[in-house]
């Protein structure tokens, strides 16, 4: 297992090499530069101008420039925001990284509540009315985009009843304790629901159809001929089989719930690594681009490891040795 | 024979699948039998013939669409039909158990050996953790399992399928019920593993003084291990009587066409006698009687009703007119039709 696990780590290194080419080479082949905008603004002379293309290595070969930034890279230097005047990247992303996770990990807990006992029912239960209205369910969340249905929450539950707070991650910055966290969940709940609508729509067809497969499986029926309750049938029997499958999908959700945040924070206003992504692309910010895209493949690569170890935990058939 | 009371009564039961608006599959359609307390009672007949749905029924662990519809199933007198699945749930794995024809897959591939032994000893007996355990281990021993000790923590997945049979009989004698029904459960084994189960399950039988209704389609396994015998076709039985009986003198056709369809070393045959056609599906019956359509002594009647289920001789009951008052003898006159 341990030996398995560090193969997997050594294979990340040639794969995150290659990731930086991919992002470093896709960010510069984007017209224009940090200093394009700045261009068409008259209070600054041509000479200025190239004086700062020269400063932040713009009119390096593009070898060089990547050279410069994979080896600064190396030694844990992210470099520093062209256009946040010199603000390093790590200090712009550690505050909103931390938001996004948060957010994320909230969704998530929202997908999997959910999703699992209402996929296990439907199962239990095909063809009832929960299983439509599930299925129904389903197809609505898998179809609306993300970015419409936040729009609808805050205008239903933020405008009309006032329920929610509409943006941001809190009303009062000074609040401490159980109150700055309930606070925070307060601001989370819609755009977590946003956020969580997809997965939750996806994990539970998955898990619908695992659960009934699970449960027409000579196994259910022994343990049924057994005389095993049916709690015990569903909550252990089945639940643990219909789950493995179910594991998989999370490797990658890792990567999908900081992927997906990106609109959803914009929506929101809310201040994570979605907002600043698209800010930076927005500034053509190429080291905060090219940082944010990096730690999205790492987590997902990271993801992705995590299930496969929690599957061979679920699966004592799944060996690594 | 007579006097002696019955361990499981089923009379007339009736379980249909409602499969759509129009077809009604009778899986079991009327079947009556009894096996009293001890003995073997084999029910045999062809893929289809609706023996595995009587034994899924006497449990009632029949699936939707399916439905028992009518009959009794009584165990010592206790009506079980009766009874909420939550009342079931305490009579099955306790008072009557089951075995299953794959052991490939009859066992959860994510719990061990011992979890999935230990469940249910917790369940009826009562034990506690450490007693169950145990008690899990002893009864790996007595299936004739080797180093019951580390196979407890064993999974399914790795574990033959003969093992895996013998960890099912295990589990199935664990609270020592007086009726194990063993639904084909030699059936995916090799042919050398066949015998040494189906005398684990004749030893066991003794040693714990249980019934057994032993679902088979192998009349060779019949006439070596089961007291009673009922050939099923179509739903229904068509022929029930002792075993020795049936071996000495099959009645029905479709007994007669089961035993020519085997291999026998004492003829040469370039083919077997197969029965011709398929069984009906169980929605889509002949009119008459259910065999009529492959049956070699077909006469007018048999397609125009079914039947009844009378004593052809003592303790030999048929289902078919060549026995029924003023029917033709089967021995001298009936010569099988042409095809």
């Amino acid at each position: 297992m341990y030996k398995y696990i560090i193969r997997r780590l050594l294979v990340f290194i040639p794969m995150i090499f290659l990731l930086t080419i991919i992002i470093f080479a896709l960010a510069t082949a984007a017209p224009g530069d940090p200093l394009t905008g700045k261009k068409v603004d008259p209070s600054i002379s041509p000479e200025v101008y190239e004086q700062q293309r020269e400063e932040l290595g713009l009119n390096d070969p593009l070898p060089v420039q990547y050279f410069n930034w994979i080896s600064s890279f190396a030694q844990g230097d992210f470099g520093e925001s062209m256009f946040y005047n010199g603000r390093s990247v790590e200090s712009l992303i550690g505050a909103r990284l931390l938001n996004t996770v948060y957010l994320g990990l909230f969704a998530f807990a929202i997908t999997l509540l959910v999703a699992i006992p209402l996929g296990i029912y439907s199962a239990k239960k095909p063809y009832s009315l929960l299983d439509y209205g599930g299925t129904a369910f389903g197809f609505i969340g898998l179809a609306i985009p993300n970015f419409f249905f936040g729009l609808i929450a805050i205008y239903v539950f933020s405008i009309t009843f006032g329920w929610f707070p509409a943006q941001g991650t809190t009303s009062d910055p000074n609040l401490t304790g159980a109150a700055a966290l309930l606070d925070r969940l307060h601001h989370m709940v819609l755009p977590g629901l946003t956020l969580a609508l997809a997965g939750t729509a996806t994990y539970m067809r998955y898990m619908r159809s695992e659960a009934l497969d699970v449960l027409g499986s000579d196994y259910i029926r022994t343990a049924k001929a057994k005389g095993m309750s049916e709690r015990s049938i569903v909550f252990k029997h089945t639940l643990r089989n219909a789950l493995i499958p179910i594991i998989t999908l999370t490797g990658y959700e890792f990567g999908v719930l900081l992927g997906g945040a990106v609109i959803t924070e914009q929506v929101f206003n809310y201040p994570g690594l979605g907002t600043l992504f698209i800010d930076s692309i927005t500034n053509r910010d190429y080291p905060v681009i090219m940082a944010i895209n990096l730690l999205l493949g790492v987590t997902v690569l990271f993801g992705n490891l995590l299930a496969d170890i929690l599957y061979s935990v679920a699966d004592p058939r799944i060996r690594y040795d | 024979m007579g006097d002696e009371r019955n361990l499981l009564m089923i009379e007339q039961l009736k379980t249909y699948f409602y499969l759509d608006e129009n077809r009604v599959a009778k899986a079991v359609d009327g079947v009556s039998l009894s096996i009293k307390p001890g003995e073997t009672f084999a029910l045999v007949g062809e893929s289809g013939s609706g023996k595995s749905m009587t034994a899924l029924s006497i449990l009632q662990l029949i699936n939707k669409p399916g439905k028992i519809i009518d009959g009794s199933v009584s165990l010592d007198g206790m009506e079980l039909i009766s009874k909420t699945d939550k009342e079931m749930s305490k009579i099955r794995g306790n008072d009557i158990s089951m075995i299953f024809q794959e052991p490939m897959t009859a066992l959860n591939p994510v719990f061990t050996i011992g979890d999935q032994i230990t469940e249910i000893l917790r369940k009826h007996k009562g034990l506690k953790k450490k007693e169950a355990h145990n008690r899990a281990v002893e009864l790996l021993d007595i299936v004739g399992i080797p180093r019951a000790n580390e196979i407890i923590h064993e999974y399914p997945h790795q574990l033959s399928g003969g093992m895996r049979q013998r960890v099912m009989i295990a589990m199935a004698i664990s609270c020592e019920p007086k009726l194990l029904i063993a639904d084909e459960p030699t059936t995916a084994l090799d042919v050398t593993i066949q015998s040494q189960i189906l005398d684990l399950l004749k030893e066991m039988q003794e040693k714990f003084n249980m019934a057994v209704l032993l679902i088979t389609h192998d009349l060779g396994v019949v006439a070596e291990y089961a007291d009673r015998v009922a050939v099923m076709y179509g739903g229904q039985i068509v022929e029930q009587t002792s075993a020795k009986q049936l071996i000495k003198e099959m009645k029905h056709p479709y007994s007669k066409g089961l035993i020519q369809s085997l291999p026998s070393f004492k003829k040469t045959q370039s083919r077997l006698d197969a029965i011709p056609g398929t069984i009906p599906p169980a929605y889509d019956f002949p009119h008459g009687c259910r065999f009529s359509a492959r049956c070699p002594f077909v006469m007018d009647i048999c397609t125009q009703s079914n039947p009844e289920l009378i004593e052809a001789a003592s303790d030999h009951h048929v289902r078919c007119f060549l026995y029924e008052e003023g029917g033709a003898d089967i021995h001298e006159t009936a010569s099988p039709a042409a095809k």
